[in-house]
């Protein structure tokens, strides 16, 4: 199971306290991880990404293991130690606005 | 005994707030939706209890709350709002071509017979609809496709469909508005639309017949004469008696016809309600002074409304969506502030008291009355 942590808005708009848990099938990537996050939770879709492009949202971003993922293409492989579940994989929410 | 239920959208959450057919002790319940954006949110004239709320937020986007139980708990409906085939572009602030692109919706408009059908008034200027209680949305792209949007130019709040207006008696007829574009009708549910805007003059539009670009920034009707059209433009309160054919200038004696909402009295179509706001570049009442203003005349012969309301010091806006009337006997008049305070009268505007004082900066109220 791959470990996300969402924003405090997502938490709660998604209904859940804490960590979400998400199975991915086949490669664990970027774009497999929001694939599942979003079905498990469709009231996200939108939220996240844009509904068409699919693109990440300008206000968000998306960290692992200490790195910066945000501007790496969708079918990048997240590391090992989110697939293996010892590390979550971060959707931030940018530090700004009132 | 009738009750009244007060839906109030603020910068940062929605309140519902409820009393009797007395109107003088309230329940606040909220933030719903704590920390976003809360433009609108509106009942089912079909279903009181059926509401739908318009979330919004500069990180995660626009999310449709819908309520099954009068706002007591909620669930997340449809998003997605995307327009019908190709955008194209509409002008900018500059004046060059700017692709449309979605914002938020500004204004949700439930059917008058179906609690399942609502119209979204969205940025950049479109109307969408959904039939399946806000599971899934479609645009209705004639208006967005008419040969004069290409031409359309925000206001400063944004290009925003702000206003939708159903004609109770004529199904298939319905008035929008959008800033600053200015008002259409269409009399085929929403499939064709031309403008009306005749008899708006605006500064800085040297064509006194010009079709569009008047920053129209509200428009009311009374259920019972849905032809007679009020509006409050940016500068200008304005009237049409024949369906927004063409319109007069009622502003008459107000200190000031700038303002943002505008409505109609209950059970009296020639009784209406304004703030004015003393410039679109000092949005906050003239000389301090928190006044409504009521024409009992359909404009032009205008009372200051003062009992209640502060009367010195305050520098508080009203928006356009944060006025609305309840339709019990005397009817009520309710209006939220950019300072955060709703103040309710139970005497059709005669005196006024806060219902909450210290809300976040209020966007739009809407009233319900309940048996």
């Amino acid at each position: 199971m791959i470990r996300v942590v969402l924003p405090a808005h997502l938490r709660t708009l998604a209904r859940v306290d804490g960590e979400v848990k998400v199975a991915v099938e086949g490669p664990v990537t970027l774009r497999a991880v929001l694939d599942a996050l979003e079905a498990g939770y469709p009231m996200l879709r939108g939220t996240i990404r844009d509904h068409v492009t699919l693109q990440r949202r300008p206000f968000l971003r998306f960290f692992a293991c200490e790195q910066d993922l945000s501007l790496e293409p969708p079918d990048t492989p997240l590391p090992d130690a989110v697939v293996a579940g010892a590390e979550p994989f971060l959707v931030v929410g940018a530090m700004a606005g009132g | 005994m009738s009750r009244v239920r007060v839906l109030v959208g603020t910068r940062k959450g929605a309140f519902v707030l409820t009393s009797d057919g007395k109107r003088d002790r309230w329940d606040v319940s909220g933030p719903h939706f704590g920390g976003w954006e809360i433009y609108h949110l509106k009942g089912s004239p079909a279903d009181p209890n059926r509401l739908y709320a318009s979330q919004s937020s500069g990180w995660f986007g626009q999310v449709i709350q819908r309520s099954n139980d009068g706002g007591k708990t909620w669930e997340s409906a449809g998003n997605k709002f995307v327009y019908d085939g190709p955008t194209g572009t509409h002008l900018w602030y500059d004046g060059t071509p700017h692709p449309w692109g979605f914002a938020r919706v500004w204004h949700l408009e439930p059917s008058l017979s179906d609690p399942d059908t609502v119209y979204a008034g969205v940025e950049d200027a479109a109307l969408f609809r959904t039939t399946d209680g806000g599971q899934s949305w479609q645009e209705l792209p004639g208006l967005r496709n008419h040969a004069s949007a290409s031409s359309w130019q925000p206001g400063a709040g944004g290009m925003c469909l702000h206003t939708i207006l159903l004609d109770p008696s004529q199904p298939g007829r319905m008035f929008i508005a959008i800033s600053a574009a200015g008002a259409f009708r269409s009399d085929d549910a929403g499939k064709t639309w031309r403008p009306v805007n005749r008899g708006l003059k605006s500064e800085g539009i040297p064509d006194p017949t010009a079709e569009v670009g008047h920053c129209v920034h509200r428009i009311a009707m009374h259920r019972s004469r849905p032809g007679v059209l009020f509006m409050q433009k940016h500068w200008d309160v304005m009237r049409s008696d024949d369906a927004g054919e063409s319109w007069r200038e009622v502003s008459g004696n107000l200190p000031t016809d700038f303002g943002f909402p505008i409505d109609v009295h209950a059970h009296e179509p020639e009784t209406i309600y304004v703030v004015p706001i003393k410039s679109d570049s000092e949005h906050y009442p003239p000389e301090g002074k928190l006044r409504v203003y009521r024409s009992r005349t359909g404009g032009n012969e205008w009372e200051a409304l003062t009992k209640g309301l502060p009367q010195s010091h305050c520098y508080v806006n009203v928006l356009r969506d944060a006025m609305s009337v309840d339709t019990l006997d005397p009817c009520g008049v309710y209006f939220g502030t950019t300072g955060g305070q709703v103040y309710a009268s139970a005497d059709a505007g005669d005196t006024w008291a806060p219902i909450v004082r210290d809300l976040p900066a209020v966007v739009s109220v809407e009233v319900q009355t309940l048996p």
